[in-house]
């Protein structure tokens, strides 16, 4: 049942629109990212119907049910489990996975990094809000230590995932994190995830304004994103900073922070490179405490890209070349087996 | 020299050695020339439970249990008639399912001092020297000297020689049972082709085992086991879990839909993937999922996708299945899920085997979860079952568990292996069109109460899916309450529907009515009828009624169960079915369990109904 190879019919984001309510608290981060999705997949060239969207459980789960494309609201953890299965059987189809930080990083964890390293065409965007908000408001595994909750009175002891290093040690092919304050960056990063041939992981900066409100933003406000976010663009200077005058520079292994300017220019910085795994690495742990001394600006934008055989491929050539050598299966010769014998 | 020649029924041999002598491989041959000779024949291998046991313990003893007869044979046998004992610590750990009077083929170079401390036997008590085996007939060879003396001039390291000893033991047998040694050169010119000298060992060994039983005067008998009167038809031999693999490859192919075969590696229910992985010329996708749950999910999602999807795996795993099997059955997917059962709770008893996995199926989930639970009677019986299953699954938008279990997963039987045009039709339709004017309404159901299937990929239909209670026929989240009382009962009447289209339960012998009826379920099928056919040879009112549909039950079950005085339920767990007709027919039943991760005998049953009759 490969789906249609004609054209794909143009449609409207409106036709994007579900006749359900959308039942996510008012100002909550997800509204931004349903809105950015919609905006986005109607240019993607993607057939509507060629498009699935599979969630776990958790606020962000419910997603499926606001996109008028098909879509599964599975159980807790598992949709990384269900689209592997799904695009194992049918390559032709896009699939995005929509998650979070409970969903896919605690009961999750293991068919997430899984998924990662097979790495099956399909887009993982995990909205990261560090905190369980359905089951309203206990620790996730992303919230800081310390981070006083409804389960941790004393504050947390959990010591947090680093969600793109975490991908990066999965051999993740694409890691980018955006964020649910920024339409035009989210945009951009949908459609390379989208672009990307292989598994693609998209870490979402998602506010839960009612249980974990502002943990973004010294990031998403104006007064302090300039200094606080590193854009990173291919080929590009890593260049920070309220007027753009800050930048990172690698010593030996150790990325520090320069000012521009009294002999450093743009051209001495670190150029962001997508396809260097080591710097993407060193670049996932630009992961400090805004509030510490000294720390470093939080990256945003594509940390790392290559391209790597997925698994669905794979698999369909290992029966293309057995299909090759023994010719289509026979049923009754499989029945028939090796030996047989004849009672008359 | 003159011999006698004694004409027996049937007769049962275990093959027991240490893991490393070859005692697979010497049943297996002895198993394919009595089945192309045209005896009827039942086995069962007996595995070590760990993988590499050290050499000579009773941890390391590896068996083979052949049943084979000039009449109907429905298992491998309770006692065995001749006992081969490749070393002390094989002999000790069968010898308490030897008959009395039954024969011991001993290779006394296994009964040394060494062989000996590791089974754990004092040197002055050698059985083979103390007595202890008067009233069995001990046939002691050195297999060891005998097969190193056939070879002295082949050349060959002692190492490799001694890797030849099952083939004198094969030899030994194929003479005193009169066969011929046709089939197992045969086999061993193909495996050995390409190595001429191990080749010529294993002919040299085998010809030599023969002779040994030829030229000694000692055997004074020979003994001649008659073809069987089985059905007309052409015959293979099939293990159980090899069967569950052709049945699945079938059900794709008679369906036209791709097979997705997800699952993590457990004992018993590995053995389906290693098969099933060799046949991606039938464009099989099997996965090896990163847990059980993963191996579930992604069946969901291959299904969602519309192939023929299948998960498997043993109670443990099945247990880490049970919430994705609700989701299952809340989407009205249809999906295969397979428990080879074994012994349990928790790791229980891997290697053995159980039927303790019943109530797990038809109850053990969170919620009201109904799903049709079907189970195999017999190794060849699992491909008929698994194929129902698929074409449940198929038919009626629902997941499916079928249960097999360790004992006819490993056991084979021959098989008159269908045609594929005799298979019945599985016919699938997907959704192509708006079922309700304007609009698709994907719970809208049909006449057996099953939704349409409308796959990703079709243009117009799209839907979404999920685990929320769902409004009747638009399947949009509903937490209304008299919405939920009616789609629990839709679910459930959806499965009790399947009763229209199952068989009505016939008896497998004797009557539809008289004093007792041995209701019996899954692989305890040929200890039942053997026993059953034995006691009514003896004049006793019995007959053996089989469940293959537990859920739902066949049509007729309470009709068939009310026509009878007496009711037994025989199972390998501590009452199960027994529980479950109970409270759905309100008789006393009665339970007859053995939880030992050991099958039935025939006679057990046997005792069991004399007791009752009497
Ligand atoms: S609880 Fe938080 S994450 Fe959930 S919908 Fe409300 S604001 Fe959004």
């Amino acid at each position: 049942m490969e789906s249609s190879t004609l054209p794909a019919e143009k449609f409207t984001p409106k036709e994007l629109v579900t006749d359900q309510d959308v039942r996510w608290c008012p100002g909550c981060g997800d509204y931004s990212i349903l809105k950015q999705a919609q905006t986005v997949i109607p240019d993607l060239g993607i057939p509507r119907e060629n498009i699935v969207f599979i969630s776990g459980i958790g606020c962000s789960s419910r997603f499926p049910y606001y996109m008028e494309t098909y879509g599964m609201h599975s159980i807790h953890g598992r949709a990384t489990a269900i689209a592997s299965g799904l695009k194992a059987s049918r390559p032709d189809l896009s699939i995005w996975i929509v998650t979070g930080d409970g969903d896919g990083l605690s009961i999750g964890g293991n068919h997430t990094i899984h998924l990662l390293r097979r790495n099956f065409n399909v887009n993982i965007l995990l909205f990261n809000n560090e905190i369980y908000g359905l089951t309203k408001g206990q620790y996730s595994p992303t919230s800081e230590e310390g981070k006083v909750t409804k389960s941790t009175p004393m504050g947390s002891i959990d010591y947090p995932f680093n969600p793109v290093a975490l991908c990066l040690g999965a051999s993740a092919t694409f890691v980018a994190r955006s964020m649910d304050r920024d339409p035009k960056h989210l945009q951009a990063i949908l459609k390379r995830a989208n672009e990307h041939k292989g598994a693609s992981f998209v870490e979402i900066y998602q506010n839960c304004n009612v249980f974990n409100d502002g943990a973004f933003e010294v990031f998403t406000e104006k007064s302090s994103k300039k200094n606080e976010t590193l854009f990173m663009e291919h080929g590009k200077p890593l260049v920070f900073g309220e007027n753009a005058d800050k930048g990172i520079r690698l010593d030996g292994f150790t990325p520090v922070v320069v000012q521009i300017g009294n002999g450093v220019s743009a051209n001495d910085l670190w150029i962001h490179d997508e396809k260097d795994r080591m710097k993407a690495g060193i670049l996932s742990r630009f992961f400090d405490n805004p509030s510490k001394p000294d720390h470093l600006p939080r990256p945003f934008g594509v940390f790392y890209v290559e391209d790597r055989f997925c698994y669905e491929d794979k698999m369909q050539v290992q029966i293309d070349e057995m299909k090759a050598k023994r010719g289509e299966g026979d049923l009754d010769a499989l029945l028939r087996g090796k030996e047989t014998w004849t009672v008359a | 020299m003159e011999r006698q020649n004694e004409v027996l029924e049937k007769v049962i041999i275990k093959f027991a050695g240490d893991s490393g002598d070859g005692m697979q491989l010497t049943g297996t041959q002895f198993t394919n020339t009595a089945a192309l000779f045209g005896n009827d024949l039942s086995t069962f291998p007996d595995f070590p439970a760990e993988i590499r046991a050290p050499q000579g313990t009773l941890a390391g003893v590896s068996g083979y249990q052949l049943h084979f007869g000039s009449v109907e044979i429905f298992t491998p046998g309770d006692h065995c008639d001749v006992l081969v004992a490749m070393n002390a610590a094989a002999l000790k750990a069968n010898l308490r399912n030897l008959r009395k009077g039954g024969t011991i083929i001993a290779n006394t170079d296994g009964f040394d001092p060494k062989n000996l401390r590791l089974s754990g036997i004092e040197e002055k008590d050698n059985p083979l020297e103390n007595g202890s085996l008067d009233n069995y007939r001990v046939i002691k060879i050195d297999i060891t000297k005998m097969t190193r003396s056939a070879l002295t001039d082949s050349g060959l390291g002692v190492k490799e020689i001694d890797r030849a000893k099952n083939m004198f033991v094969l030899g030994f047998l194929y003479w005193m049972y009169n066969r011929s040694m046709e089939h197992t050169e045969k086999f061993l010119t193909d495996k050995f082709g390409k190595k001429p000298e191990i080749l010529k060992a294993n002919l040299d060994v085998l010809r030599a085992g023969y002779n040994f039983g030829d030229t000694r005067e000692e055997f004074t008998t020979r003994y001649t086991i008659g073809p069987a009167s089985i059905a007309p038809g052409v015959y293979r031999n099939i293990m159980g879990n090899q069967a569950v693999a052709l049945g699945l490859i079938a059900a794709a192919k008679k369906s036209g839909l791709p097979l997705f075969y997800g699952t993590y590696p457990i004992t018993p229910a590995s053995d389906i993937l290693h098969e099933l992985s060799r046949h991606k010329n039938f464009g099989v996708k099997t996965f090896q999922a990163e847990d059980e749950i993963a191996a579930i999910c992604s069946t969901i999602g291959s299904s969602f996708g519309g192939s023929l999807a299948v998960t498997a795996s043993s109670g443990p795993g099945i247990a880490l299945k049970a919430e994705a099997i609700g989701l299952a059955i809340m989407l009205e997917l249809p999906l295969v899920i397979i428990n080879v059962q074994r012994g349990g709770p928790s790791t229980g008893l891997p290697t053995k085997t159980e039927q303790s996995d019943l109530m797990q199926a038809v109850y053990g989930r969170n919620g009201e979860a109904p799903m049709p639970v079907l189970a195999a009677a017999t190794p060849s019986d699992c491909f008929h079952m698994v194929y129902e299953a698929c074409r449940i699954a198929l038919q009626s938008m629902t997941p499916v568990m079928f249960l097999s279990d360790g004992y006819i997963a490993n056991g084979a039987e021959p098989w008159a292996f269908p045609s594929s045009s005799d298979l019945a039709e599985i016919k699938v339709k997907f959704a192509k069109e708006k079922n309700a004017g304007e609009k698709f309404l994907p719970y809208k159901r049909d006449e057996r109460l099953s939704r349409p299937w409308a796959v990703p990929g079709t243009k117009g239909l799209e839907h979404r899916i999920g685990g929320i209670e769902k409004q009747h026929e638009t399947g949009n989240i509903s937490y209304d309450p008299a919405n939920h009382e009616f789609m629990v009962h839709m679910r459930e009447s959806k499965v009790e529907k399947l009763a229209d289209y199952i068989p009505e339960i016939t008896p497998e012998v004797g009557n539809a009515k008289g004093k007792l009826l041995i209701l019996g379920w899954g692989s305890t099928f040929g200890a039942i009828k053997s026993a059953v056919i034995r006691a009514r040879n003896k004049g006793y009112d019995v007959s053996h009624a089989h469940l293959r549909y537990i859920k739902p039950f066949p049509k007729n079950l309470g009709e068939l169960l009310y026509a009878f005085d007496q009711v037994i339920i025989p199972e390998m767990n501590n009452g199960q079915l027994v529980r479950i007709i109970r409270d759905k027919f309100l008789i006393p039943a009665i339970p007859y369990n053995k939880i030992q991760g050991l099958p039935f005998s025939a006679e057990e049953i046997y005792a069991k109904i004399e007791e009752t009759l009497k």
